[in-house]
């Protein structure tokens, strides 16, 4: 078994074999998830802190199910961005927080680099639940564990990530571990949602959406925020479907088995067709939301057997 | 005051562009002679006592820095005329032109004042103050400048409000051609520019932070120089950071326009790949930019299309520092790093050390109408003993600022300085 990470704050400080050692524990507990008795003793008597600076339903839940079903007591503190002077008191909340013992820190927070600011002050394993546009590793764990799981493997495949690129933390992290494990990546979007230079980071680039899809396993399709849709970035809501929303024609350009992939929540008949999203044949969506829950608690207990160690080598039982 | 005598230095002369051995002398406060190595010092015009052997250490102007935040008026709490002095004075700076962005902002003769008084009293280093262009650096209404001017002041800038209005900025342009004024730009497009906190590219995407295109800073100088070609003032660009703004830079040279440009020493020694890990403590205005645009600018100091050098010291505290990268600070403190920094470029045979210097105190005291900067008879004896070789570790703690937010802590640097004077007066001697 190969991990050595103390925090899960990004793909970019992950290996390759850290990154296997952790989807294939994760599959393990795709089959634990799916029993009667869904719980293992792994984290008992670990207390596990939510710290959601930015509102979220689905990945502070999944975060607090993860936790739970290996026996962790699980703590959500949803902290409002706006009603806090921001910054100074994330430092601050991080040291009172420390001084609590927790163990486990699961933080999402609308500035980039942020996770990374509170990991250097508190004791505890941290884990980047979405930092600004930065990383969210977590969602690009459970998209390669859904994608090794639909293509039985996660090299040498080609893959389209659609959208709006340039304001997703989804798509970096993506990026990053899906050129790591030696895939093809293609980027599709309008260039005022693809920020610059991502040539340079071993990807292709496409306007076009259907040259984009040429040929692909994989098909990603990216949120699309309401508050970009104003003519600022794009037109409007109706070109942008037309010209990125996928729907069956343009769907026909990739391969006949290739998969379709959301992150959620949806936008349907914005960047998405509606039945197509449902197709069980095509779309893993469903799948991707369960393995979300796998993932993290592997990424949790990989994180505590790190530290497991470490305090071992030290002559210390935690 | 004593007479003084510098024996077996390496002098810089800027204005001429050489570095020779020899002998420098000092009566009453001003360089009296310049001797050449090989003169007989048991002449009986020489002082007996007040003899300073250099050991063959290099001698210079002192550095006149265009843009010093001292944050006196306002925010005491970071930086003091007191510990700027003390910085300056231990970094070779001589003169400190003041940024008038403090708070309030330098917009009227009594601030202006103020600023004299307590540089005069506090600081070992002289002061030469700056005042906004509008007041309150709001960018709608023009300063007194005629009472600025008589008070002092050397120049006019907003800093980094740029005066967005061109209305505005053509008529306080204009009234500032015919007193002589000079007006000082940061050029940037600000709307372009807006919610910034690095320069577009590989780095800036993988980071996820939001990104300007360095066409924003050609955007904003050729604005600013079509409005120069318009009325004939005198304009200095505070800092070029891109290499598309050099060509825009040389046209208006070339077409006769009164123009100068400076850049920071950090845009001249780091990259925006030094950022990191989100090291706020890199996070200065404008971002820094690629690998390619700090060997443009190096190139352009060189070749003398940079006229100036400065350190843009900008003290912030930890608390402004210690935050996400996008909400922190921007600036960093560059006094005592200024010389030191500008030595890696020496030492890497980019510039020698009279082009750095024409940089770092000859241009700018030129620029401001100042008397010092050079290395001639007659001229103030504001002078840095400096050993550009010195090896040492940057640990920030030892910095005289009040703010210790500098960039390069905990790198190896080379460039010591050994002794300060102003006007013949020792205000600084390394330990």
């Amino acid at each position: 078994m190969t991990f050595r990470a103390k925090h899960l704050l990004g793909i970019e400080h992950l290996a390759p074999d850290e990154i296997t050692t952790l989807l294939d524990l994760a599959d393990q507990y795709v089959d634990l998830n799916r029993r009667d008795v869904k719980h293992s003793d792994t984290l008992a008597g670990l207390t596990q802190i939510n710290m959601f600076f930015e509102n979220s339903t689905r990945t502070q839940a999944s975060f607090e199910i993860a936790g739970k079903r290996l026996g962790a007591d699980v703590m959500n503190m949803a902290m409002q961005a706006s009603s806090v002077k921001k910054g100074e008191t994330l430092i601050d909340t991080a040291l009172t927080l420390n001084a609590m013992h927790p163990d486990l820190l699961v933080v999402r927070h609308p500035h980039s680099g942020a996770v990374d600011l509170l990991a250097q002050k508190v004791n505890c394993a941290v884990l980047n639940a979405g930092d600004g546009r930065h990383e969210h590793p977590t969602q690009a764990l459970l998209d390669a564990l859904t994608i090794r799981r639909a293509k039985e493997r996660l090299h040498r495949l080609s893959i389209a990530i659609c959208g709006d690129i340039a304001h997703s933390r989804v798509a970096r992290s993506n990026i990053l571990l899906l050129g790591k494990m030696e895939n093809r990546v293609r980027l599709i979007g309008p260039p005022t949602l693809m920020p610059s230079g991502m040539e340079e980071f071993g990807v292709e680039v496409f306007e076009d959406m259907r040259e984009g899809l040429k040929d692909v396993d994989v098909v990603m399709m990216l949120r699309l925020q309401k508050e970009r849709m104003d003519g600022g970035f794009i037109p409007s809501e109706r070109e942008y479907y037309h010209r990125y929303g996928l729907d069956p024609e343009k769907l026909s350009h990739a391969k006949s088995d290739a998969i379709i992939m959301h992150p959620g929540p949806m936008n349907r008949g914005v960047e998405i067709d509606g039945v197509l999203a449902d197709d069980i044949n095509r779309s893993v969506i469903q799948e991707q939301v369960e393995m979300g829950v796998a993932v993290r608690m592997a990424a949790m207990e990989l994180l505590v057997r790190t530290r497991r160690e470490a305090a071992q080598e030290q002559g210390v039982m935690v | 005051m004593a007479d003084l005598l510098f024996t077996n230095a390496r002098l810089i002369d800027p204005e001429a562009g050489t570095l020779t051995l020899g002998s420098l002398l000092v009566k009453d406060g001003r360089i009296n002679e310049i001797l050449p190595q090989d003169i007989d010092l048991n002449d009986k015009r020489f002082p007996e006592g007040n003899r300073i052997d250099c050991g063959g250490k290099v001698l210079a102007p002192g550095i006149v820095d265009i843009g010093v935040k001292v944050c006196e008026p306002g925010e005491r709490h970071k930086e003091s005329f007191r510990t700027a002095g003390l910085a300056a004075a231990a970094g070779g700076v001589t003169t400190m032109v003041t940024r008038p962005d403090t708070i309030p902002t330098i917009d009227t003769p009594e601030t202006l004042e103020f600023s004299k008084r307590r540089g005069a009293e506090m600081a070992p280093v002289r002061i030469a103050p700056m005042a906004s262009l509008t007041k309150a650096r709001a960018g709608r209404e023009m300063v007194e400048m005629g009472f600025l001017m008589d008070a002092g002041a050397v120049a006019f800038s907003d800093g980094d409000n740029v005066v967005s209005d061109n209305k505005v900025l053509s008529r306080a342009m204009t009234y500032a051609r015919s007193l002589g004024a000079l007006v000082m730009g940061h050029p940037q497009d600000p709307n372009l520019s807006k919610g910034s906190a690095v320069t577009s590219g590989k780095f800036a995407s993988l980071r996820g932070l939001p990104a300007v295109s360095p066409m924003a800073e050609r955007m904003g100088l050729e604005r600013d120089l079509a409005l120069v070609e318009m009325t004939g003032v005198r304009y200095h660009a505070d800092q070029v950071s891109t290499a598309v703004a050099l060509p825009v830079l040389e046209r208006a040279k070339a077409a006769g326009l009164d123009v100068t440009a400076g850049v920071s020493i950090h845009h001249l020694t780091l990259n925006d790949l030094d950022v990191g890990d989100y090291r706020t403590f890199f996070k200065v205005k404008p971002p820094l930019r690629s690998e390619d645009d700090r060997v443009a600018m190096v190139e352009a100091v060189a070749s003398g299309l940079i006229d100036v050098i400065c350190s843009m010291h900008t003290p912030q505290d930890e608390e402004s520092k210690r935050l996400p990268y996008e909400e922190a600070a921007s600036g960093a403190v560059a006094l005592e790093t200024l010389l030191p920094a500008a030595m890696r470029l020496l030492h890497v045979g980019a510039v020698d050390l009279p082009t750095l210097w024409r940089a770092l105190s000859l241009n700018p005291a030129k620029r401001l109408g100042l008397e010092g900067g050079r290395l001639s008879v007659g001229a103030p004896a504001d002078l840095v003993l400096f050993d550009p070789d010195a090896p040492f570790v940057m640990d920030r703690e030892t910095l005289r600022s009040k703010s210790k937010n500098t960039p390069f802590d905990g790198q190896r640097m080379q460039g010591r300085v050994l002794r300060t004077f102003v006007g013949g007066t020792e205000v600084y001697a390394r330990a």
